[in-house]
């Protein structure tokens, strides 16, 4: 729905107040984990040899590992850093998205230029791009902020484009033209203010497959070192103890990557039901 | 007519126009309208007047001769001189705005227009969607006031609207036009509107058959 007037309003249907109080519960369960690493210090996964091979009980709930380090603050530690390369991957994804998708709209031989990129960028597989760019980065966050980055901003691209080419050609562009307006006159008061919802739930969803990413690279040896607390790091040491019967260094870290995308996908997914209700 | 008034008029010069290569939409029209006079233009549904509005207003390029304001080419950068107002308000009118950005989008228009229109104050808070066609339209024609429009092409504006209505806006576009010696090109399929607000009228489709031996 194009001409709809679009804007949170509080005093709509309850539909509209439904969603709100579940995306507000989305980003607090997601707020409580994500900056809980702000907190977290050293001496709570610190090695204490006196604690190996817990299973999960009240004083570890999610057990420890074999040099004794908690495995709760440990996975807490790893979605923060998620969290944070996600973000980082995200906001440069959306800037790229956005630059590329103003770009196409100047004319004929830019926006086939973008077409040409998307198209390009969308038929190499994520993860192959992904870790050939993080490895020729030399990995590390960077190289995997950089890579995500790099790898996720064709499908936002798209969709911007496609929303800005609709804009381009209705009456009320071509009247402001007509008027003496400026291409950036167009773009900031035409183009931004209808794609600021897209953009914003573009870049929310973006973090799912962020943090997957990240994760599974990590996990392959390609992206963060292993001194980092990423859940990638987590999982690939685990592996090795798993058949040694303690699933506990598997299960729990894997299922909070897991509940972190969740979150991401279904705060996503609300807020462009609230922004765009059809 | 004496010579130096053919320094004040929009002209359309040979203009020739298709969409589809293999067909021509119309051929060899010319047209004049002088500043301060208003010309009617019948026609039937789809015979191209539409279509010479938007060359008129430089929208569209004719595929062949050349549209002259006051003597000369336009330039592209400007506030174009022809406004052309058209005849769907909603869509003339970002749906996001609100109505009072209409009159930051046209800057510098002077200060009694809004109410010589009979736009109310309390409707500029407002979105598009919350006034009715009628009421967008005044905005939309408030809009083409800008200083430096010299002529105005309005495309069936008021053929959405009751009696009532047409005849407000169109008193208050007359007084505006008058003043300030624009030139209009109204186009219309009610004869009896456009014989009221005319000094002249045409028949698009005999102006397109007087050069139709000519194809
Ligand atoms: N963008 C376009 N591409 C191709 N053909 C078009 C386009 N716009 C209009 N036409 C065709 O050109 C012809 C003239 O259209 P136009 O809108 O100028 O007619 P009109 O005289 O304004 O009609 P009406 O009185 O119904 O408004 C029509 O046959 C129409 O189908
Ligand atoms: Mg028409």
């Amino acid at each position: 729905m194009k001409n709809q007037y679009l804007s949170i309003d509080f005093d709509s249907t309850n539909y509209k107040r439904r969603i709100l109080w579940k995306i507000i519960g989305l980003v607090c369960l997601f707020l409580l984990v994500a900056l809980s690493g702000f907190w977290i210090g050293e001496e709570q996964i610190e090695a204490n040899m006196g604690e190996k091979h817990l299973s999960p009980s009240l004083d570890h709930p999610f057990g420890t590992d074999w040099l004794g380090r908690d495995m709760f603050f440990r996975t807490l530690l790893g979605l923060h850093l998620s969290w944070k390369v996600g973000l980082f991957a995200a906001v440069i994804s959306t800037v790229i998205a956005l630059t590329l998708s103003l770009l196409s709209s100047i004319n004929k031989f830019f926006d086939s230029l973008v077409t040409m990129l998307i198209d390009l960028f969308l038929s190499i597989p994520h993860l192959v791009a992904l870790i050939l760019i993080a490895f020729v980065l030399g990995g590390g966050v960077k190289g995997i902020v950089i890579g995500i980055a790099f790898t996720h901003w064709p499908s936002l691209t798209r969709v911007l484009r496609a929303e800005i080419l609709q804009i381009k050609s209705s009456e009320y562009v071509h009247i402001s033209k007509k008027l003496g307006k400026s291409r950036m006159w167009i773009i900031r008061h035409h183009y931004l203010p209808q794609l600021a919802p897209q953009l914003f739930v573009g870049f929310i969803l973006l973090f799912p497959h962020a943090i997957l990413h990240e994760s599974a690279i990590t996990f392959l040896g390609f992206g963060l070192s292993p001194e980092q607390p990423a859940i990638g790091i987590i999982l690939s040491e685990a592996m090795k103890y798993l058949t040694m019967g303690m699933w506990w260094l598997v299960v729990f870290p894997g299922l909070s990557l897991f509940g972190m995308v969740v979150i991401f996908d279904a705060l996503g997914n609300n807020l462009r039901k609230l922004l765009n209700p059809n | 007519m004496t010579k130096w008034l053919g320094a004040f008029m929009l002209e359309c010069k040979n203009i020739g126009f298709y969409y589809n290569r293999s067909n021509w939409l119309f051929r060899n029209i010319h047209l004049s309208i002088e500043r301060g006079e208003i010309i009617g233009i019948y026609g039937k549904s789809g015979s191209g007047k539409t279509t010479l509005a938007k060359i008129m207003a430089n929208y569209l390029s004719p595929t062949e001769g050349e549209v002259l304001v006051d003597g000369e080419k336009s330039n592209h950068s400007e506030v174009y001189p022809v406004q052309l107002i058209w005849q769907h308000p909603e869509q003339a009118i970002n749906p996001k705005w609100k109505l009072s950005k209409i009159f930051e989008e046209a800057k510098e228009l002077d200060q009694d227009i809004p109410s010589i229109l009979g736009i109310k104050e309390e409707w500029l808070n407002r979105r598009a969607h919350e006034l009715s066609g009628g009421e967008l339209q005044r905005f939309c024609i408030a809009r083409a006031f800008h200083p430096d429009t010299r002529y105005i092409i309005a495309d069936e504006i008021t053929s959405m609207f009751d009696a009532i209505t047409q005849a407000q806006i169109w008193h208050a576009l007359i007084r505006l036009v008058k003043e300030r010696n624009i030139g209009v090109l109204a186009i219309s399929h009610h004869i009896s509107l456009l014989e009221r607000i005319s000094d002249r009228i045409i028949d698009f489709n005999q102006l397109k058959g007087a050069s139709e031996k000519s194809f």
